[in-house]
């Protein structure tokens, strides 16, 4: 039986785990592959690293931590932030990473998520999508981080991504993301009914029991969350064990 | 020395790092003769079968694989180890190098995500040299396509739905894996070590 994977999220900006809920307020805490390196060891199914340098020069920069990372770590990796074209795709692809996530730029330019998928395949096209609800059970969708409402909805939004050759779907709920009081469900499950590729869920985890929450009530394959092991308050390895304890199939 | 075929599909600097960590001499090659004097041979790949297919043919390289593959040991990996069987109808009917009898086709049980993404646990079917030292255990898989095949030639399965071919042979110096050895943390490095020390 396929296991429900456990992801572990580093922001890294000019080549440092940067930590901080504001671009103002950011730290940098460490080196990214170390920090990696350590999560493949507490049993992460993915690591994902997402890329908030706003720079030419830190593109680059990125792009050595995924080679550097690929050379040590050898479950599959993710990068996201700032991909915008099939040729940032093909490179960051090239350095070593399985997966891109494309968010923002995919709503601007659809096109993006079929030429990736027709060029590299579906499997390595993860859609991030950020969704802020409107109404009971309608959601919409934002971009730059959570900043711009494109005033789109966001089942319209995922089936159209699903449909365009998205392998993958990584939802993050601006109303649950950073108030730490477990994954956005109702928006979860509304998205695991309207696709049937892979919906990873993002925003909210808190606590040890969110995880379980998400699997126990939704058909989501993965859950992902950055700040909760980046402050060390759980470990990869703590809430995999509380999911094999609830019953849930985890590697 | 393993030579590593790129025939210009997928990542395959994974595999490469892989066996770089493993300290197992490698190198990426395309080249007729350098295939030739290697000892094993690695087929990565990830992407379409009927373009990786082309590849091969328009190269001359799918028959030195053929030719090569009767006297050294042969691994493909994802898409590769689907391209090691005899037919695919992936987008169209398309052949394939027909070392390993039998064919490839959608998953398509009903109400499943797709694509299979994730770790999922063999089931070992016969005895494998790669399985060395392994108990049966959790390996990441990424595709839409499965292998179908006799049960001789099915070494491990794992279930998805039905059954989906993970470890396959021909009996003598072919394998192929559908999950991803060198994603597949320590218990895929020790499969490419395996690999690695046959004779």
């Amino acid at each position: 039986m396929l296991a429900k994977r456990i992801i572990p999220c580093l922001d890294v900006r000019d080549g440092k785990v940067v930590k901080g809920v504001n671009f103002e307020g950011i730290k940098e805490v460490g080196d990214p592959v170390e920090c990696a390196y350590e999560y493949n060891l507490q049993g992460a199914d993915e690591i994902v690293f997402y890329d908030i340098t706003a720079s030419h020069e830190g593109r680059g920069v990125m792009l050595d931590v995924v080679r550097n990372t690929a050379k040590k770590v050898f479950v599959p990796l993710t990068v996201g932030g700032g991909i915008a074209t099939v040729d940032d795709i093909r490179e960051t692809l090239r350095a070593g990473a399985d997966k891109v996530s494309v968010n923002s730029q995919a709503v601007k330019n659809p096109q993006l998520i079929k030429d990736g998928a027709d060029i590299f395949g579906s499997q390595c096209i993860c859609v991030g999508v950020d969704a802020k609800a409107v109404g009971e059970n309608k959601w919409t969708v934002y971009i730059n981080g959570g900043r711009i409402d494109m005033k789109l909805d966001l089942i319209e939004w995922v089936k159209k991504c699903e449909a365009l050759g998205a392998g993958e779907i990584c939802l993050n709920s601006i109303d649950t993301d950073g108030v730490r009081g477990g994954f956005d469900i109702p928006m979860l499950r509304a998205v695991v009914d309207a696709v049937s590729i892979p919906v990873i869920a993002s925003g909210g985890a808190g606590k040890l029991g969110d995880f379980a929450d998400a699997f126990l009530k939704t058909d989501c394959s993965a859950a992902l969350a950055a700040s909760l092991f980046h402050f060390k308050e759980l470990t990869v390895s703590q809430v995999k064990d509380d999911c094999r304890s609830k019953g849930i199939n985890i590697r | 020395m393993i030579a590593i075929i790129d025939y210009g599909a997928g990542n395959i600097f994974s595999v490469k790092n892989a066996l770089d960590h493993l300290g197992v001499e490698c190198e990426l090659t395309s080249d007729k003769q350098r295939i030739e004097s290697a000892d094993k041979l690695i087929l990565p790949g990830v992407g379409a079968f009927p373009a990786a297919m082309e590849m091969l043919a328009a190269s001359g390289l799918a028959d030195t694989i053929r030719e090569q593959s009767k006297q050294k040991p042969l691994l493909g990996i994802c898409l590769g180890m689907q391209l090691l069987f005899d037919k695919s109808y992936e987008f169209k009917e398309c052949e394939g190098l027909g070392l390993i009898k039998g064919y490839v086709d959608k998953i398509d049980d009903e109400g499943l995500v797709i694509p299979h993404m994730g770790w999922n646990k063999l089931v070992y079917n016969h005895d494998c040299p790669l399985f060395s030292g392994l108990d049966e255990d959790y390996v990441y898989f990424v595709h839409s396509y499965k292998a179908f095949c006799d049960d001789k030639n099915l070494y491990a399965y794992c279930t998805y739905g039905s059954r989906v071919t993970a470890v396959a042979g021909d009996g003598k110096y072919v394998y192929g894996t559908q999950f991803h050895p060198e994603k597949s943390g320590s218990v895929g490095l020790k499969m490419l070590e395996n690999f690695a020390g046959l004779m």
